[in-house]
Formats: structure tokens, C-alpha cells, sequence
């Protein structure tokens, strides 16, 4: 166990050293002088000097580009140009948001997608499967930005049930931090609903394809348990492996549902400074995004050999 | 019976989008661009089919626009990330070994990244412009088509025929060309369906939040995000584009479930 | 006493309304068993299915009557039909290898049946289960009941599975192809479990099979269908002696008997002749050592001669298909050499020896490139005849297409064609070119029995136009007795024994041979009364 842990960490390594060069290679292609950019072009000579030095950009590229790493291993990412902050303390403050949405969202969406799928391929061309997957498929095609904007026309703008604007933090008032996040968790929900299920379907119909599915029932194994009990594990397994990516996905595409919400979250953050030029806030949630994006699918990996005995960990 | 319906459903969408587009491209009913302050935020009549925004413009005729749009930076984004995908998958699955490996951790890096944010990353070196977007688009899908190539020329590398194209004394080359990439080319195909609906949507949601094709060109995306003041006074603004993407994602869906369909007898229905 | 009847089934696909069983009835007795018999298509799965009420999605029962244990099956709900399921009628399947859950561990899959039908405390049921795996012949009972199904071999997977289906003690036990999966050692010791089973318990045996071998050593009666209809039934010995229907007669004549005599071209100077040869494959690599390699041919010395045929026989991992692969030099070898009339070809390419050997495989599915049409497929080789105007190309396609039995076919795709048909493409494109040497890996075991004959009777006739030498692989050593002039069996990557055929048949020598040979399902009618007169 320890020693599949080692190596599987040790696999991220390169992963990450590439994602940290990409990053940092980034505003260093940006055309025109970074610092210019970042200023504008009314700085003084005197102002952009002190930026170029804080930034490290009057040395050579390997040097700037071992500081920068040297410096992020020690937790340091830099200060926003805009505000001063340090980077990294405002981004964990704003990925939180992010993070309950994105995650209950997912819990939510697996916990009706799988079963949801399962009965589908249980009954595959029936009546039911054909709204499970007609359903599935149109969910799947509404745009999560634009369901957004629906559900607080209705919700917001013309019942008035919940607030269409704000955000309170969960520390603070935890009822009303619901009302403010239970949209956007719904909106992200019903989106991968469509994914999920879809998934979930075709793995089930695969293993019910099987003989071993033949042979529970051959043993007089009622219906449901053979649906519980020899269908869901195995079916499950993929569903899980797409469960990662789906979560990165989210992650990278949150911006969007933040707009629409208008939350302070990490997608919020980003676009924000990718307007402002704000390029040390810009490359910090770029390299956070990959590495949770990285740590997630790690530990979606090591999960995997509880649902297929196959996968070894020694 | 169910394939038919998708294909009838999904076919009967994508002509619609296409028609549209075509003849956006000659004719609207009113200049898209013309701002008319006296016609600001009319409802849906019988002279502006689909209303006016704020600015008075005509929805209807900047919809079509925006449909040609968004068919030019889908298609042309699918073709080139199926192009370089293509060419770097199929030579990363022949010439396998350390090349292989580099290219592979080059790539599995990139996927690393969710692929709007690698968009958005693209974005900010070269612009947000047309141009700009389907390069950040192409660059952030190609990874996910070198997935598939290479994946997929491994898989027949080790199929008998090509063995026996060996054995008849074919060059490697010849049997990669004549006998791999042949059959690669229908996992593609399923492949660059999908990512036409995914560029699609990644495409509005870049215009969206303002990091796609500027205004006052129109684009569905940047359409919704113009409708968000309006939202309570003038909600044709917001379901009008929005709509649009929908059923355009639903079609291509719709088409890729069939062409999946067909192309896995094993999945096929009834 | 009769435990199941069937009368009258038919079975349709629900859509297409397509016959898939029509007409079937036949009965089981108590004790008895009964040998279903039928080719691919037969309907004898779909059948079997039904007993169970378990046919596959997509077929419905249209017609019949079953009566299974005193029970009308027509009158059983859902319920009570699961309570029949197990302690009444039990199954076992052909693939070893997808017939057992990866996910639960071998002791909870077979104690699921006992939970469902008897009251029993944990440990009694788990008593039960290590009895019977110790009964299969499991080395390690209380081990093999904690481990997962992934652990262990198809024979092994294939005795759990016959454990888990004999633990209920079922009257009726449907063995469908049972099998048909393992390599013949196997095969053998799996079969005499099941049948010492069944005759423990007092438990009557449906054996669903392609192989009329079987037949004659393990059932008392049998049932003969062709495309859903019953083409003939009667005892063991009267089907296998004394069949009535034409098509019962062709069965039994496409049992592999012994060529007339042997060819033995002996003495003349050998075409390809291999010494010493090994071949190992590289252990993994992983990202900071290596997996300890393993040697699948470990020192091999053979000649062969123009015109002769070499079967190489051996049970699964034996290491002949990869030493068919290395002597046609399609895979690197770690050491020997490889001579083709007389010049060493291990190490330097030998365009001479790449157009004048060919390979037919054991799966015309997937030898047959998907995308190219039939006649495309069997011009392929003439790429490299040089000077070879293409009407004359033209010409030898047709020519060659008209030979295997498939003139006209030439614009077909492969997909449209039977599994026979795709095995005399492969033939022909082998075969097109004139090759001097041809390696047959298996060409036959994935054929049913009456296209096997056929297939192997053109391979002989082509042989003895074209005047190539042939090595036939196989596990099968009916099949290796009828087309052989000579014979080596191998083990574990060495020849342990070799020699013209009927010496190493009437007379073998290494006990693996004699193993092999004890197991071979053929005709053994002498071995089959015994059997039955002590049973």
C-alpha cells in the first residue's frame, strides 16, 4: 500500500513541474513588457523598476524561474499588484467558496445519477429508460451559465424566494449562507446530472452484459440484489474515475457560475485578475486549480481498488 | 427505433443551426450592428421576431450572426485540434519508447488542466479575439484527441491484420497508414463530434464572462452576458440565446449518440 | 422418473420475430445424463436458457410447455421461479473468465446461495463452502474462500464455479459448454469433478456442447439440433454409431480421424530449421526497476522439410504459439538461430524468407482488417511480386478466391461473411503468394465442427497443390492427428517429446504426452462403454 502510494505520488511530480512551467512560462509570453502591461502606460520609470525588481524580472529567466519555485514550495506565491494581499492566503479565502459548491454539487449529482442510471440499464429500452436517458441527455445540453440565469429569473426576480445577489460567508450566518449558495448548487447539480447518469448507464448495461450478472441469477438472487449487490460495485468503478474529472471540470469552469451568482469564488478571482492584469493572482489560482485538480484525481486513484478488488495496491 | 429518433431529432437541429448561420451570413433581418436607442427593448413582435436589446438592435438578426459565429469557431477548432491530434497521437502510438513517454507526460500535464481553464490561459498570452479564441480553444482540446489517437493506434497496433500486414512483408509505415489509421479514424470521428458541442460551450462561456469574441460583434455567449441588467424587464434577452446553445448542444448529442450507436454495433438499441 | 420436460418450445428474438428454437422437446430423467449437441447458431444455449427462465434480453418464450420438477413453469410467479433457481436447477457457464463477480470474494459468492435458500448459522455455511472447494480439488480451501476470482486460473475459476453451483445440491445441473475455454488437460479434470458431482448427489446433467467427443465419454443419451430445430436424439452410442439424419452423419464424419499415411518426405535437406532457440520477454519496466523476465522458449531445436507437415502440441502457456511467432520472426529473439534453406536469417533481414513464410491465425475476426474488402484482403501480398501487371493480379485473386470456395466474393467486406468464409480469406491470403512455409496457429479452434473439417480438408488439399511446408499449432490433437506427419509436444517453452505421428500417438513416451493424449475428448468408444457399464 505504502510503496503504490509512493509511486503514484512520485507519478505527480512531473505532472506538477510541467504544470509550474506552463504557469510561469505564461506572463512571460504575454507580448510587450510584463510590467509595462501590469501598469499601464502611464508608469514611471522609477514605480516599474521597483515592480521589475519585486517581481524578480532583472534576472535571468532559469534563476527567476528557480526563485519563483523555490519560493511557492515555502507557501509564498507572491502579492496581488492590485491590492498588495498575499496570494495564496486570498485564494484559499476565496476557493472555499468554490469548494462546498463544487463538492456538494457532486455528491449530489452522483447520488442521483448513479441509481438513476442503473434502473435505466436495468430496463434498457423501456419507456423508463428512454426519459432516463432522453432526461439525461437534455440536461447535459443546457449550459450551466444559462440554467443559472433561469433559476434566479424564477426563483430570485419573479417568486422572490431567495436572495439574487450577495454572499454571506457560512461562519457567519449559516441559514442565510444557504439561501445564497443553494442556486448555484442546484444549478451545478441538475448540469452533471446529465454526465453522470449517462455514464452510469452505459457502465451498468456493460455488467449486466456479463454472465457473472447471469449466474447471481441463476442462484435464485432476487432482482434488487442483483442490482445492489453484483451490478452497482462493478458498474460503479467507472462512474468513479469520471467523478474525478468531472470535479476538475467544475473547478476550472466555476467562473462562469459565479458570474451568474455572483460569488466570490476562485473562478470569480481569475477572471477578475486576468481583467485587472493582476498577473502573480492569475498564475496563483492557475497553479492552485492544477494542483487540486492533480490531488483530486490522486486521490481518486487510491479510492479505486475499494470498488474493483482487480486494481492491486501492493 | 431509437436510433432513428436521434439522428431525425439531432439532424433536424444542426440543419436548423446551420441554415441559420448560412443565411446569417447573407441576410438578417435587420443590420445587427444598427443601434436604434427608439427601438430599445422591445418584446417579441411580428416586425422583431425575437425582440430588441438595449440598444435596440434586432435579436433575431444578431442571433443569426452569432450562430455563424459560433459554427466557424467550433469548426474550425474541432478541425484543428483533430488535425495536430491526429498527427502527434498517431506518431507518439508508432514510435513508441522515450518519445513516446515525453510526449505523453508532456500531454498528460496539459490535461492536468481542466480544459476551459487552459483556454483561459491561451487566452491571456494571445488576446481575446477570434483568432485568439480558437487557438486557446484548439490548444486546450488537443491533448484529449492525442488521448484517443494514441490510445487507439496502440489498441489495432496489436490487432492480428496488422501482424498479418507484417507477415505479407509490409513496411511498418505502409501498415500504419493502410491498416492502422483507418480504423482510428471512427473513435475519432465520435470524438470530434462531442468536442464540437464541448467547444461550443466552452466558446459562450469564454464570451460570457467577457474573454471571448468582443462586442459589439455578436456571439450567443456575450448576448447573455449583455442580458443580465435586463433580465427582470427583458427576459427574452436572456432565454433567446441561451436556447440557441441548448438546442444546438442537444442536437449535436443527439448526432453523436447515433454516430456512436452505429459505430459500436455492441451499444446499438433494438 | 422424469425431472424436466420440455415439449413443444419455441423461442422467438421479441423484435424481429425471428425463430431462434422451434419446436424442441425432449426429456431428462432422474440421474441422467443428457448431452445437448449443436453447432454455433443451434439454439441449444437459448434452450438451455429457458429452463431457467432466464433467456437472454432480446428472446421470448413463445410456445411450450416446461415442466420441471413437477412444476409447470408457465404457472410459477417471478418468486417462486428464484426459489427454483439454485436448489432445483443449477448452472454453469462457458467463460470462466466473466462468470464469477471480480468484486465479491469467492467465499461470499458462494455463500450467497446458501443464505438465499437454506437456514443456516455463518459458520455452518462456511463449513459447507470449504467442504465442497476441498471436494473440486481447491489446494488451499480456507485461503481461496477470502481471495477474489481475479487470483486464480480459468480451470480454477471454473471449479469455484461448479462448487458454488453444487453446494445447493440441484437435481438438474445445465453445464453450458463448460469447457470449451480450457486447454485439454483442464478440460479433462474439470469435467470428471462435475460428473463425480453429479453422480455424488444423485443430480441429472444437461451438457450443452459443440464437441461429439464428449458425448461419447460422459452421457447416456443425446440431442442433436441444428438452427433451432431437434434434428435427431437417441443414446450415446446410437448417435455416435449409427446416426439416423444426414446431418448427424456429417457430425460425425467431421470428427478428426488419422490422415491415411504418412507423407514423411524424410531426408531431404531441411527448409527451416531452428537451433537452440529461445525467446524471452522482458520483464515490465517500471519506474525504478525491472519485473524478472520470463522465458517462453527455452532452447528449441527444429527441422522442417519442404511439403511435410509439423504439428507442435501443447497445453496453454507451452510457449508454441510463441515459438510459431519467433520462427517467422515477428518477434525478437533472446538467442539460437533460425536457418531458411540453409542461410542464417536470425539477426539479418531476409527479404527472401519475409515473402516466402506465412501465418494463418487462430481468429478470422480479427485477422481480417475490418476495412478492406475480401478481394483487397488477397491481393495485399501480390504488393510485393514485382513485374505483376495488374490484370494478371486480378486474375490470381479470383483464381485463389476459386480455390478456397469462395468465387465472386471477391467485393464483399469481411464482416458479411460467416466465421468459416473469414478463415478461408485468411487461408487464401496466405496462400496467394506461393509461400514456401506456413505457420498455422490454431486455424481451426475457433470454428464449429463441420467447418473445421472443411477447413482442415483444404489446408490438406492446398498443401498438396502447392507443396508448402506447414507448421500447425494446436491444442487440439483430433485435429492434430488427421493433418500431422510429424509431431512435438512442448512444455514450458521445451520439446518433451517428438517424432512421427503415429509413434508418438500409438506409443508416447514423456508422461506429459501420455497426459495429453488420456485427455483428449475423441472418439473413445471403447473407454466410453466401460465408463457407462461401471456408472
Amino acid at each position: 500500500m505504502l510503496g503504490y502510494l509512493a509511486r503514484r505520488l512520485a507519478m505527480t511530480v512531473p505532472t506538477l513541474l510541467l504544470v509550474a512551467i506552463g504557469v510561469f512560462a505564461l506572463v512571460r509570453l504575454i507580448p510587450g513588457d510584463p510590467v509595462q502591461v501590469m501598469l499601464g502606460d502611464a508608469a514611471d520609470p522609477a514605480q516599474a523598476a521597483q515592480l521589475r525588481a519585486q517581481l524578480g524580472l532583472d534576472q535571468p529567466i532559469p534563476v527567476q524561474f528557480m526563485h519563483w519555485i523555490a519560493k511557492l514550495a515555502t507557501g509564498d506565491f507572491g502579492h496581488s499588484i492590485t491590492n498588495n494581499l498575499a496570494v495564496l492566503p486570498l485564494i484559499i479565502d476565496r476557493f472555499q467558496v468554490s469548494a462546498v459548491i463544487v463538492l456538494v454539487a457532486v455528491a449530489a449529482a452522483a447520488s442521483i445519477a448513479v441509481p438513476a442510471g442503473l434502473v435505466a440499464a436495468w430496463r434498457q429500452n423501456s419507456l423508463l429508460d428512454l426519459s432516463v436517458v432522453g432526461g439525461a441527455t437534455l440536461l447535459l445540453s443546457i449550459p450551466s451559465f444559462w440554467l443559472g440565469l433561469l433559476l434566479l429569473l424564477l426563483f430570485g426576480l419573479k417568486l422572490k424566494w431567495l436572495p439574487v445577489i450577495g454572499y454571506v460567508p457560512f461562519t457567519e450566518n449559516f441559514w442565510q449562507a444557504a439561501t445564497f449558495i443553494v442556486l448555484p448548487i442546484v444549478t451545478l447539480t441538475m448540469v452533471e446530472i446529465g454526465v453522470l447518469t449517462r455514464m452510469a448507464r452505459a457502465a451498468s448495461i456493460e455488467v449486466l452484459r456479463l454472465e457473472y450478472v447471469t449466474h447471481a441469477r441463476a442462484k435464485g438472487v432476487p432482482e434488487w440484489r442483483v442490482l445492489a449487490r453484483h451490478v452497482l460495485p462493478n458498474a460503479f468503478a467507472p462512474t468513479w474515475t469520471l467523478i474525478g474529472l468531472v470535479l476538475g471540470h467544475l473547478l476550472g469552469g466555476i467562473a462562469v457560475i459565479e458570474t451568474v451568482f455572483t460569488l466570490p469564488g476562485l473562478g470569480r478571482l481569475l477572471v477578475d485578475s486576468i481583467f485587472a492584469r493582476d498577473y502573480p493572482v492569475v498564475q496563483g489560482c492557475l497553479l492552485f486549480t492544477a494542483v487540486i485538480y492533480v490531488v483530486v484525481n490522486l486521490i481518486v486513484d487510491l479510492c479505486y481498488p475499494l470498488f474493483d478488488p482487480r486494481v492491486t495496491v501492493a | 427505433m431509437r436510433i432513428r429518433a436521434n439522428t431525425a431529432i439531432g439532424g433536424a437541429l444542426m440543419a436548423l443551426l446551420l441554415g441559420a448561420a448560412l443565411t446569417g451570413a447573407f441576410w438578417t433581418p435587420f443590420d445587427p450592428l444598427r443601434i436604434n436607442l427608439r427601438a430599445r427593448l422591445q418584446a417579441p413582435s411580428s416586425l422583431h421576431w425575437l425582440g430588441t436589446d438595449e440598444f435596440g438592435r434586432d435579436v433575431l438578426s444578431r442571433i443569426m450572426v452569432g450562430a455563424g459565429a459560433s459554427v466557424v469557431i467550433a469548426l474550425v477548432t474541432v478541425l484543428l485540434a483533430v488535425a495536430a491530434g491526429m498527427v502527434v497521437g498517431c506518431t507518439a502510438g508508432y514510435i513508441r519508447g522515450w518519445a513516446d513517454r515525453i510526449i505523453m507526460a508532456v500531454n498528460d500535464a496539459l490535461l492536468a488542466f481542466p480544459g476551459i481553464l487552459l483556454a483561459l490561459a491561451v487566452m491571456i498570452v494571445v488576446g481575446t479575439n477570434k483568432v485568439g479564441l480558437i487557438l486557446a480553444l484548439g490548444l486546450a482540446y488537443i491533448p484529449s484527441v492525442v488521448r484517443v489517437v494514441r490510445g487507439t493506434v496502440l489498441s489495432i497496433r496489436e490487432k492480428e491484420y496488422v501482424e498479418a500486414s507484417r507477415v505479407i512483408g509490409n513496411s511498418e509505415a505502409y501498415s500504419m497508414i493502410r491498416h492502422v489509421m483507418p480504423n482510428a479514424i471512427a473513435p475519432v470521428a465520435v470524438l470530434a463530434t462531442s468536442m464540437f458541442g464541448w467547444v461550443l460551450l466552452a466558446e459562450s462561456a469564454l464570451s460570457f464572462l467577457g474573454l471571448g469574441v468582443p462586442p459589439p460583434a455578436p456571439t450567443w455567449g456575450n448576448m447573455l452576458a449583455a442580458s443580465r441588467p435586463f433580465m427582470e424587464t427583458a427576459a427574452w434577452l436572456s432565454i433567446a440565446p441561451g436556447l440557441c446553445i441548448a438546442l444546438t448542444l442537444l442536437g449535436i448529442n443527439l448526432l453523436g449518440d447515433s454516430l456512436r450507436d452505429r459505430l459500436d454495433p455492441r451499444m446499438a438499441h433494438g | 422418473m422424469t425431472l424436466l420436460s420440455v415439449e413443444n418450445l419455441r423461442i422467438e428474438a421479441s423484435a424481429s420475430k425471428a425463430v431462434v428454437v422451434e419446436d424442441i422437446s425432449f426429456a431428462v430423467d432422474r440421474g441422467e445424463f443428457l448431452a445437448v449437441v449443436g453447432e454455433s447458431g443451434s439454439g441449444k444455449t437459448a434452450a438451455a436458457r429457458a429452463v431457467l427462465g432466464l433467456l437472454p434480453p432480446g428472446l421470448r418464450k413463445a410456445g411450450g410447455r416446461i415442466v420441471l420438477d413437477g412444476v409447470d413453469l408457465a404457472n410459477v410467479s417471478a418468486r417462486q421461479m428464484r426459489a427454483l433457481r439454485g436448489p432445483v436447477v443449477g448452472m454453469v457457464f462457458q467463460e470462466p473468465m466473466v462468470s464469477l463477480n471480480p468484486a465479491i470474494s469467492v467465499g461470499a459468492q458462494m455463500a450467497e446461495g446458501l443464505g438465499l435458500h437454506e437456514r443456516l448459522g455463518k459458520r455452518e455455511i462456511k463449513r459447507r463452502c470449504l467442504d465442497m472447494l476441498a471436494r473440486v480439488q481447491i489446494r488451499d480451501p480456507e485461503r481461496t474462500f477470502d481471495a477474489y476470482p481475479h487470483e486464480f486460473s480459468g480451470g480454477m475459476r471454473q471449479r469455484i464455479m461448479l462448487a458454488s453451483v453444487m453446494l445447493l445440491k440441484p437435481k438438474l445441473l445445465i453445464a453450458d459448454e463448460p469447457t470449451t475455454a480450457l486447454d485439454t488437460l483442464t478440460q479433462r479434470e474439470v469435467l470428471d469433478l462435475m460428473v463425480g458431482l453429479a453422480r455424488d448427489h444423485g443430480t441429472s446433467v444437461m451438457l450443452i456442447t459443440h464437441n461429439l467427443g464428449l458425448v461419447s465419454r460422459y452421457a447416456q443419451r443425446a440431442l442433436v439440433l441444428r438452427q433451432g430445430k431437434m434434428v435427431e436424439t437417441g443414446t450415446s452410442q446410437q448417435i455416435l454409431f449409427s446416426p439416423r439424419e444426414a446431418y448427424t452423419k456429417r457430425l460425425v464424419e467431421a470428427l478428426p480421424r488419422r490422415g491415411a499415411t504418412t507423407k514423411a518426405r524424410q531426408g531431404g535437406e531441411p527448409l527451416v530449421s531452428v537451433r537452440g532457440l529461445k525467446v524471452g520477454f522482458a520483464g515490465r519496466q517500471r519506474l525504478f526497476r525491472r519485473d524478472t523476465g520470463v522465458s517462453a522458449v527455452n532452447g528449441v531445436d527444429l527441422e522442417i522439410a519442404a511439403g511435410e507437415t509439423v504439428a507442435v502440441v501443447g497445453g496453454s502457456g507451452s510457449g508454441k504459439t510463441t515459438l510459431g511467432r519467433a520462427m517467422l520472426r515477428l518477434i525478437p529473439t533472446s538467442g539460437g538461430e533460425i536457418r531458411f534453406r540453409g542461410r542464417d536469417v536470425t539477426a539479418t533481414f531476409d527479404r527472401d524468407f519475409r515473402l516466402a513464410s506465412q501465418l494463418v491465425f487462430q481468429d478470422p475476426y480479427s485477422s481480417l482488417d475490418p476495412r478492406m474488402r475480401v478481394g483487397e484482403i488477397v491481393a495485399e501480398p501480390l504488393r510485393h511480386v514485382t513485374n505483376l501487371a495488374t490484370s494478371e493480379r486480378d486474375r490470381r485473386v479470383e483464381a485463389m478466391l476459386d480455390e478456397v470456395g469462395l468465387a465472386g466474393l471477391g467485393k464483399r467486406w469481411p464482416h458479411e461473411l460467416s466465421g468459416g468464409q473469414r478463415q478461408r480469406i485468411a487461408i487464401a491470403r496466405a496462400i496467394v503468394r506461393q509461400p514456401a512455409f506456413v505457420v498455422a496457429d490454431e486455424p481451426v479452434s475457433a470454428l464449429d465442427m463441420t467447418i473445421q473439417a472443411q477447413v482442415l480438408k483444404l489446408l490438406e488439399r492446398l498443401q498438396a497443390q502447392y507443396g508448402f511446408a506447414c507448421l500447425f499449432i494446436s491444442h487440439d490433437l483430433a485435429a492434430v492427428e488427421q493433418v500431422a506427419d510429424r509431431v512435438v509436444v512442448m512444455q514450458d517453452g521445451k520439446i518433451v517429446e517428438r517424432g512421427l505421428r503415429d509413434d508418438v500417438f500409438d506409443h508416447p513416451q514423456h508422461e506429459y504426452t501420455k497426459a495429453l493424449l488420456a485427455a483428449a475428448p475423441a472418439l473413445d468408444f471403447a473407454g466410453a462403454a466401460a465408463e457407462r457399464a461401471s456408472g
